[in-house]
């Protein structure tokens, strides 16, 4: 389950993330980012490296899927 | 466009330019690819060069030049301002228009270029790149190629597909925030430099001045540090503090990859150059004059090597680029490892000292002495840095 949010309209596609995450997860164009879910670990190293807060560990749906 | 060409770049930056351009100084067919609608935009950079780098490959013109630099200020983290002049000048670039020169020099050589179109997979038969899969006016198509040239900077995945490892450290990852904003009251040519655990730990503030007091205003910190405090946190913390009220003309985030080379940057139909290639000098995060370097030395061997016909040739590219700027660059980086580690006490107190020698004795070498008598550890590396030249 992907845990890795994109808050919207907020990225502003500098690539960061893509450069360090392990999975090749990401899909950068132009204008629009994609997460891979089959791919995507839930590492967290992308959340870390973006310069702009856009990517978030979503814990609450961890706990949800949890319950 | 033809469906087939020898070499196919992809990315229209710096030096995937320079790459297509020496290819196809060779004699060769080369097209560049480029994802975005504009050559040079958007600028993720701080524009900072030395005049010696670029003039390798295009002679200095106002068309591309902001301001001109002769020396440096560091600022510690109490406030203490040292100014030290620069042997070698420097340039605060306009690389909106310098990456649409680069790439107008390379288009002068006979290279096709194209925008908008975003390359998504590469084709590989019996283990040798071919050519590239790409989506254009919305349109899956394929391009054939006899050596594919990724170029496509920090965001670099074309690597990965070859099966060559590219994604670097996530402390590695310098996550940078700038802004380009006016009415900047700064000499406009001094690059301004500050250290410390307050404004960018494990990395620097930079303000670098531009035409008609604008300056480039901006920071890196480490993967290591955004974990906990991002990027733009930093930034918003000086601009609130030193120009709360400065017009903002541009922000950007952006990636430094501030590693060494990766291990491998040439496979069977592909080779890597610039930010793809991780060929950022890792100690002051300079990229623009070693991708160019990096493309240089690439196209020409892919160039030589479809001339020639014989792809192996293609390659010695990594042993080039070691040679070159590769192994010096290993020693940047634990260059950079001890300065970015540094306390802000020992900061403060390379300052002081600096601060006590007359202007006209203050040069870059003796700033090295007075950082070494604070880290003495330092010394082994930048022993080597001298010898490697
Ligand atoms: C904030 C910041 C400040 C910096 N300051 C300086 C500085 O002062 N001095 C300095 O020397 N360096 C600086 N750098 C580093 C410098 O900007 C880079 O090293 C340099 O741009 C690298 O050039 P390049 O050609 O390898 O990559 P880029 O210039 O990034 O070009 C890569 C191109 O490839 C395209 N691309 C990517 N993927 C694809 C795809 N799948 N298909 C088609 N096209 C694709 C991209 O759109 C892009 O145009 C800075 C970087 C940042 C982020
Ligand atoms: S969480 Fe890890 S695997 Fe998933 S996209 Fe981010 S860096 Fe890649
Ligand atoms: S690092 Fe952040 S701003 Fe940059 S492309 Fe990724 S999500 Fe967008």
């Amino acid at each position: 389950m992907l845990l890795i949010d994109i808050i919207p309209n907020k990225c502003d596609f500098c690539g960061c993330c893509v450069g360090v995450c392990p999975e090749d997860a990401i899909e950068l164009k132009e204008a629009e980012i994609k997460i891979d879910e089959n791919l995507c670990t839930n590492c967290s190293k992308c959340v870390w490296a973006c310069p702009i807060e856009v990517l978030k560990f979503n814990k609450e749906r961890l706990v949800n899927k949890n319950r | 466009m033809k469906s087939e060409y020898d070499v196919i770049v992809v990315g229209g930056g710096p030096a995937g330019s320079m790459a297509a351009r020496f290819a196809a100084e060779q004699g060769v067919s080369v097209i560049m690819l480029e994802k975005d609608r504009d050559i040079g935009y958007p600028v993720r950079c701080g524009e900072a060069v030395s005049k010696a780098g670029i003039e390798e490959f295009i002679k200095p013109d106002d068309v591309f030049i902001s301001t001109t630099i002769d020396k440096f200020a560091m600022i510690s983290p109490d406030g203490t301002e040292v100014v030290i002049p620069l042997e070698q000048s420097g340039f605060i670039l306009e690389r909106r228009i310098f990456d649409y020169e680069l790439a107008k020099q390379a288009a002068s050589y006979g290279v096709e270029i194209i925008t908008r179109a975003y390359v998504n997979g590469l084709i590989i038969e019996d283990g040798k790149v071919c050519g590239v899969k790409y989506e254009y006016k919305g349109e899956q198509q394929e391009m054939r190629s006899k050596v594919v040239i990724a170029a496509d900077g920090v965001e670099s995945r074309i690597g990965r597909w070859a099966g060559i490892k590219t994604h670097i450290d996530f402390r590695d990852m310098e996550s940078c925030t700038q802004v380009t904003a006016a009415n900047i009251d700064v000499d406009s040519s001094t690059l301004y430099f500050y250290f410390g655990k307050d404004v960018a730990p494990e990395g620097y503030f930079w303000i670098f001045p531009k035409r008609n007091n604008s300056a480039n205003i901006g920071l890196g910190v480490s993967g290591a540090i955004g974990k906990k405090t991002s990027s733009q946190t930093y930034l918003n913390k000086f601009m609130s503090e030193h120009y709360p009220n400065a017009p903002i003309l541009t922000k950007i985030a952006g990636g430094v990859p501030s590693s060494i080379t990766l291990e491998k940057i040439s496979a069977p139909g592909i080779i890597l150059v610039g930010d793809a290639a991780r060929q950022v000098n890792p100690l002051s995060g300079g990229g623009i004059v070693s991708g160019m370097i990096g493309g240089k030395i690439g196209g020409t061997i892919v160039g030589e090597a479809i001339k020639q016909n014989n792809l192996n040739h293609i390659l010695t590219y990594d042993k080039a680029w070691a040679e070159r700027l590769g192994k010096r660059h290993e020693i940047f980086g634990r260059i950079k490892d001890t300065i970015y580690n540094l306390s802000d006490e020992k900061y403060n107190s390379i300052a002081h000292a600096i601060s006590k020698v007359p202007m006209q004795k203050r040069s870059l070498g003796n700033v090295f002495k007075i950082a070494l008598f604070n880290k003495p550890s330092l010394l082994i590396d930048i022993a080597k840095v001298f010898l490697i030249k």
